[in-house]
C-alpha cells in the first residue's frame, strides 16, 4: 500500500475502503437530513452526526475483537436482546400504536432491532456447533427454528410485521448458506406462497391497508395512500439530475412525509435526481459485496455464516426501503439503513459492520491460514 | 465408517456453501439491478408527469376572475360593460388561527356587515383551505373601504382590491335581451367539473339572455397570484403572477339606440317591438316590456325586489318578444292573401261584405260593412267577409304551409335560452291535439287569425320582413351581415297586391291612417290587428273594463315603402287595438330609425305624461322597493 511509507501501520491496516463508504453513505444521510430540516442541522442532522461518528469508533473498536470474544459474547447477546424484547411487550412505550420501545430518556431503544444481527450471530454459532453429518437431520432445523420462532413470535405481538420479516429473512439466509436441504427452502416457499391470504386474514387493519394501497396506491392518493404518492413524486420529479441541493419542494414543503426517515430515499433522489439515488445505490451494493467477500473468504464456519447473514441483513433493509419509496411494495416501516434517522437502526447497522470488520481483519492478519477450528 | 461420511459431507459443505453463495450474491445483483431500473424509470421516463404533480403541490393559485366581455351593438355602442368597484376578501390562511375571530369582528364593524352575512363568512372562513380567499363585501362604498384600507396592518389576512362589477347602461331596457349575472349555484359548480374559478369571490356567471347563452365567450380566462404553499396550506413566498385575459367583446346586430327607444316608447304599456333589417334579418331591436333592472340582479336582488317583479300582472320576467304567444288576428292577413293567390284566387275578384259571411247556420261578423271589395281593400279595410269567403274556397290546409313558410309557428337559429313555437293550426294538428275533425268554421277564424292560432312578435316581424322584401331573412342577432337572404319563391306580382294593400292600410283611407310618418318622402305600409282575450258576448268586444280581459293590439309593418329595408312588429297586450295602441310605437320607432331628433321630441313630450323617463321610472321602482323592504323589516 502507498500509504503504508507514511503512515503508522495500525492506522494503514484499517478496512478503510468499508470505512469510506460508510462514510459516504452516511454523510449523504446526513446531507439530506440538513436539507429536509430547511437547510438547518437542528433538529436531525446533527444529532445523527453525532450518533453516527459514535457508532462508527464502536464499530471500528469492535473490529479488533477476536473471533472467539464475538463467539462468547453471542449467547449472552441473544439471551440480553430476548430479555428486553419480553420487557417491552410487558411494560411497553406506547408509541404510533405499537408498543416497540424502551425509553432510556437519551434514546428510545428499540430491541427489536437489535434482533436482527443478534439471530444471525446466534444461528451461525449454532450451525458451527453443529456437527456436519446431522445437517440432513431434524435438530438441524427444531433448535435453530425454536432460536428464531420465539422473538419473532414477540416482535409480531409488537406489532411489527417489518422487522419480523427482516429478522426471519436474516434466519432463512443463514440456514440456507449453513447447507439445510435445498427441498426445505422450495417447499417452505411454496407454502408461504399458500399461506398469504391466511396471513391476510390475520393482519391488522392498518397493515391490511397497507397491503391494499401497494396493490393500487392512486386509489386513495390523499388518504392512505398518499405516503407512496408523494414519494414517488418526489423521485420521479428529480429528474436526471435533480433539483439541486436544499431545493426539493417536495420535501421542503413537507408534501413528503417522513423525508426524515422512512422516506430519506425519496428526498435525497428529489434534490439528486437519478445520478445521486445511483450513487448511494452502488455505494451499498460495494458494502454489501465487501461483506460477501468477507464471507467467501473468512476461516471459521462461524465467520463465513455470520458475515453472509449480517450482509443480507444490511441487503434486507435497503431493498425493502427502496422498493417501499418506490411503490414496489407495501409500506412496512423500515428505514434506509446509515442514511435514515434514527439511532437504532445506526446501532445495528454499524454493529453488523464491526462484526464483519473483526472477521475482515482476522482474514487479512493471516490470509493464507486455513479453517482450522472446526 | 464414523470419519468418511463426516469428510464427504465437508468437501460437499464447501461446494454447497460456494454455491449457494453465488446464488445470494446473483439474487442481490439482481435485486441492485431492479432498483436502479426503476428509478431511472420513475426519475427519467416518468419525469415529465411526476413533475407536473410537484409543481400542482407547491405553486397554488389565488384565483383573479377575468374581466367579463363588453356586449356592445353595432355601431359598438355598449350595451353590458363592467364598472370597477371596491370590494373586501379575507385569508385565512394569512392571519394567525387565534386571532380570526377578532379580526372578522373588527372588519365586520368596520364594513357595516349584518349577522346574516357575518355567519356565512364564519362559515366559509372555517371550511377554506390552501390559501383561497373568502368574500367578505363587495360593491363596498369608498368610506368604508377607506376605513378598512387604513386598518389593514391590525388586520392580518384582509385584503381591500379592486373589483369588477357588470352594467348594463340601459337597464331595464335591455334586461330580457342581455339576461343578467351572479354568484354560480351549487348545480354550476358542479355541471362544470368543480371549476374553481365559479367559486371564486368575486366571479359572476351568465344567468339569463344572451349573459347565459354566451357564457363561454364572454368569461375568459382567469389570471392569478401563484404562490408557494406548504402541504399545510401556509404561504412560502410569492410567484410570478399568471395575467387573466378578459373575455371576448360580442358585437351584436341590434342598434341599442333604436332598442332603447322601443322600450321606452312602449311607456306604461306591456308589450313587445321588434325591428329587423328585412334584408338581411338583422335583429335591430328586440325590445319586451316592462321588464326586470339587469343591473339590480348583478348585485344580487333582494327578497322584496323579486317578489314585486313575480306579483306584476304585466310579467316583467317574461320576455314577451320571444315566450309570450298572442292570437295574430288581423295581422296575418297579407300572409292569408299570398296563400290565396298562390292557389288561384284573382286579386281583383270582388266579394260583397254584407257586415257578416253566413256558413250554415253560424253568421261570422264584419267589423263593418265594406260592401264589394277586392285583396287589396280588403288588406286595407281588415275586411274579415273576404277573408271568410276566400279562406273557406280555398281551404286552411292550403293556407297553413305559408304561414310556416312566412315565418309563423317557426323557431329560429337565435342565441336565447328560450323561445316559443306557438301554433299556426291545420287539420293534422287539431287530429293529434283534440282528436277532433277540422271544420270551416275552424278554416273561418284561422283566416282571421283568431281560433286556434297563437304566435310570438318575432315571428311577426320575420312575416312582415319577408313580404316587404320578398326574401327569406333569418332573424340574426350575433354580428353584423350585410349580405341580403336569398329570394323569396313567391311571384313578385303577388307580394305587389299585398304590399299595396299594406300600403293603404296607412297612407289610404285604411285602418292606421293616423299612423303615417312624418316624412313627406318615406312612408310605412302595415297591417293592423286586434286580437280577443277571450269571447265577450254583445258588441263590448273587449274594448273596455277590466285590463286583463282587453283585446291585444297588433301591428306589423315596414318602411319605406319604395324599397323596404326595414319591418317592425308591435304588440301592446290589451290595448284595446292595433291602429290605436301598436301603431303608434311602430310609427315612433320607425321614425327614430330615419330621424332620431325629431322620435327624441315626441318621446320627451309623452314621458313626461307617463310618471318621467324610463331611468326615472326605474329610480322610482327602486325607491318603492327600499320602502316596501323597510316597511316590513
Amino acid at each position: 500500500m502507498l500509504l503504508s511509507s507514511v503512515v503508522p501501520r495500525p492506522l494503514a491496516l484499517l478496512p478503510w475502503k468499508v470505512i469510506l463508504l460508510v462514510l459516504a453513505i452516511g454523510g449523504m444521510g446526513i446531507a439530506t437530513l440538513y436539507s429536509t430540516a430547511g437547510g438547518s442541522v437542528e433538529p436531525w442532522a446533527l444529532r445523527q452526526g453525532l450518533i453516527f461518528i459514535t457508532v462508527l469508533l464502536a464499530a471500528i473498536g469492535m473490529s479488533y475483537m477476536p473471533e472467539r470474544w464475538i463467539k462468547t459474547l453471542t449467547p449472552l447477546a441473544y439471551a440480553g436482546v430476548f430479555l428486553l424484547l419480553i420487557l417491552v411487550e410487558a411494560m411497553g412505550h406506547i408509541g404510533k400504536g405499537a408498543q416497540r420501545w424502551i425509553d432510556l430518556g437519551f434514546m428510545k431503544l428499540q430491541p427489536s432491532e437489535f434482533m436482527k444481527p443478534v439471530i444471525v450471530l446466534v444461528l451461525a454459532r449454532f450451525y458451527e456447533l453443529l456437527p456436519l453429518g446431522d445437517l440432513r437431520k431434524l435438530r438441524a432445523l427444531w433448535p435453530a427454528a425454536l432460536l428464531v420462532g420465539a422473538p419473532v413470535g414477540l416482535i409480531l405481538l409488537q406489532p411489527d410485521l417489518g422487522t419480523a420479516l427482516a429478522v426471519l429473512f436474516a434466519a432463512v439466509v443463514v440456514m440456507f448458506m449453513a447447507g439445510l436441504p435445498l427441498w426445505y427452502f422450495v417447499g417452505g416457499g411454496l407454502a408461504v406462497l399458500a399461506a398469504l391470504p391466511l396471513a391476510y386474514a390475520f393482519m391488522h387493519d392498518y397493515q391490511r391497508r397497507r397491503v391494499l394501497i401497494f396493490l393500487d396506491p392512486e386509489a386513495d392518493p390523499l388518504g392512505a395512500g398518499y405516503h407512496v404518492s408523494q414519494s414517488k413524486i418526489a423521485i420521479g420529479s428529480g429528474g436526471t439530475w435533480g433539483k439541486g441541493y436544499l431545493n426539493g419542494s417536495q420535501s421542503h414543503l413537507q408534501y413528503l412525509p417522513e423525508g426524515h426517515t422512512d422516506f430519506i430515499f425519496s428526498a435525497m433522489v428529489e434534490e439528486w435526481g437519478l445520478v445521486g439515488g445511483t450513487v448511494l445505490i452502488l455505494a451499498f451494493a460495494g458494502l454489501i459485496a465487501w461483506g460477501l467477500n468477507v464471507a467467501r473468504k473468512a476461516h471459521s464456519r462461524f465467520g463465513k455464516l455470520a458475515a453472509v447473514g449480517l450482509t443480507s441483513n444490511i441487503f434486507f433493509y435497503v431493498g425493502v426501503n427502496l422498493m417501499m419509496v418506490m411503490g414496489m411494495a407495501p409500506v412496512v416501516g423500515i428505514p434506509l439503513p446509515l442514511v435514515s434517522f434514527g439511532g437504532s437502526a445506526v446501532m445495528t447497522v454499524m454493529l453488523s459492520i464491526g462484526v464483519l470488520m473483526s472477521f475482515d481483519r482476522q482474514i487479512r492478519l493471516a490470509p493464507r491460514r486455513p479453517a482450522q477450528t472446526d | 465408517m464414523k470419519r468418511r461420511p463426516l469428510r464427504i459431507t465437508k468437501t460437499m459443505q464447501r461446494q454447497t456453501f460456494s454455491r449457494r453463495m453465488m446464488l445470494v450474491g446473483g439474487i442481490q445483483a439482481t435485486f441492485g439491478g431492479l432498483l436502479v431500473a426503476r428509478l431511472g424509470y420513475l426519475s427519467v421516463s416518468q419525469n415529465q408527469y411526476y413533475r407536473t404533480l410537484a409543481e400542482d403541490n407547491r405553486v397554488q393559485m389565488i384565483i383573479v376572475p377575468p374581466r367579463r366581455g363588453w356586449i356592445v351593438d353595432r355601431h359598438g355602442k355598449p350595451i353590458a360593460i363592467n364598472r370597477s368597484d371596491f370590494r373586501v376578501d379575507f385569508i385565512p390562511d394569512q392571519a394567525p388561527e387565534d386571532q380570526i375571530d377578532t379580526i372578522l369582528d373588527k372588519v365586520g364593524a368596520l364594513l357595516e356587515l349584518d349577522p346574516d352575512t357575518m355567519e356565512r363568512i364564519r362559515a366559509e372562513v372555517a371550511s377554506k383551505t390552501g390559501y383561497q380567499p373568502v368574500q367578505l363585501a363587495e360593491n363596498v362604498p369608498f368610506d368604508r373601504y377607506a376605513a378598512v384600507t387604513v386598518r389593514l396592518p391590525e388586520l392580518p389576512g384582509v385584503q381591500p382590491m379592486r373589483g369588477f362589477s357588470r352594467y348594463y347602461p340601459a337597464g331595464p331596457a335591455v334586461g330580457h335581451l342581455v339576461g343578467y349575472v351572479g354568484a354560480a349555484s351549487r348545480e354550476e359548480y358542479v355541471a362544470e367539473e368543480k371549476n374553481p374559478l365559479l367559486v371564486t369571490p368575486g366571479f359572476k356567471i351568465g344567468k339569463e339572455g344572451l349573459e347565459e347563452v354566451l357564457e363561454q365567450d364572454l368569461r375568459g380566462q382567469p389570471g392569478g397570484q401563484r404562490v408557494e404553499v406548504t402541504a399545510r396550506g401556509k404561504l412560502v413566498r410569492e410567484l410570478e403572477p399568471k395575467p387573466d385575459r378578459s373575455g371576448e367583446t360580442v358585437q351584436l346586430a341590434l342598434d341599442a339606440g333604436l332598442h332603447e327607444y322601443a322600450a321606452r316608447r312602449m311607456g306604461l304599456e306591456s308589450g313587445a317591438c321588434v325591428v329587423l333589417d328585412c334584408l338581411t334579418g338583422e335583429i335591430l331591436c328586440i325590445a319586451s316590456m316592462p321588464a326586470y333592472d339587469p343591473n339590480s340582479f348583478s348585485d344580487g336582488i333582494g327578497r322584496t325586489e323579486w317578489r314585486l317583479l313575480t306579483e306584476n300582472e304585466r310579467r316583467p320576467l317574461v320576455n314577451k318578444t320571444l315566450n309570450a304567444l298572442y292570437p295574430p288576428g288581423s295581422t296575418v292577413k297579407p300572409m292569408v292573401a299570398l296563400a290565396l293567390q298562390k292557389h288561384g284566387v284573382d286579386p281583383t275578384e270582388r266579394v260583397n261584405c254584407p257586415g257578416g259571411y253566413q256558413l250554415g247556420n253560424r253568421f261570422f261578423r264584419c267589423l263593418g260593412r265594406h260592401g264589394p271589395v277586392d285583396m287589396n281593400r280588403a288588406i286595407a279595410k281588415s275586411c274579415n267577409t273576404y277573408f271568410y269567403s276566400m279562406g273557406h274556397r280555398v281551404g286552411y290546409e292550403n293556407i297553413a304551409p305559408m304561414a310556416h313558410y312566412l315565418g309563423l309557428g317557426e323557431t329560429f337559429d337565435l342565441p336565447v335560452v328560450s323561445q316559443s313555437y306557438g301554433t299556426v293550426p291545420d287539420p293534422d294538428w287539431k287530429l293529434r291535439k283534440f282528436d277532433q275533425k277540422w271544420t270551416s268554421a275552424d278554416t273561418l277564424n284561422a283566416s282571421i287569425g283568431q281560433g286556434y292560432m297563437i304566435l310570438n312578435p318575432i315571428q311577426l316581424a320575420v312575416m312582415a320582413g319577408r313580404i316587404a322584401s320578398g326574401r327569406l331573412i333569418q332573424p340574426k342577432l350575433i354580428g353584423v351581415h350585410p349580405k341580403p337572404a336569398p329570394l323569396l319563391d313567391i311571384p313578385k306580382e303577388h307580394l305587389d297586391v299585398v304590399r299595396g294593400g299594406m300600403w293603404q292600410v296607412v297612407n289610404g283611407d285604411g285602418t292606421a291612417g293616423a299612423s303615417r310618418l312624418p316624412f313627406p318622402d318615406i312612408q310605412m305600409g302595415g297591417k293592423t290587428g286586434t286580437a280577443q282575450v277571450r269571447r265577450i258576448s254583445g258588441g263590448q268586444r273587449g274594448q273596455g273594463g277590466e285590463w286583463k280581459y282587453r283585446d291585444h293590439g297588433l301591428f306589423v309593418g315596414f318602411a319605406p315603402v319604395s324599397s323596404p329595408r326595414f319591418s317592425v312588429s308591435v304588440v301592446i297586450e290589451h290595448g284595446m287595438g292595433g291602429s290605436r295602441a301598436a301603431a303608434p310605437v311602430a310609427r315612433d320607432v320607425l321614425t327614430y330609425l330615419f330621424d332620431r331628433e325629431l322620435a327624441m321630441r315626441n318621446l320627451e313630450a309623452m314621458e313626461a305624461n307617463w310618471g318621467g323617463s324610463l331611468a326615472e321610472r326605474t329610480e322610482q321602482f327602486q325607491r318603492q322597493v327600499l320602502a316596501v323592504s323597510e316597511a316590513n323589516a
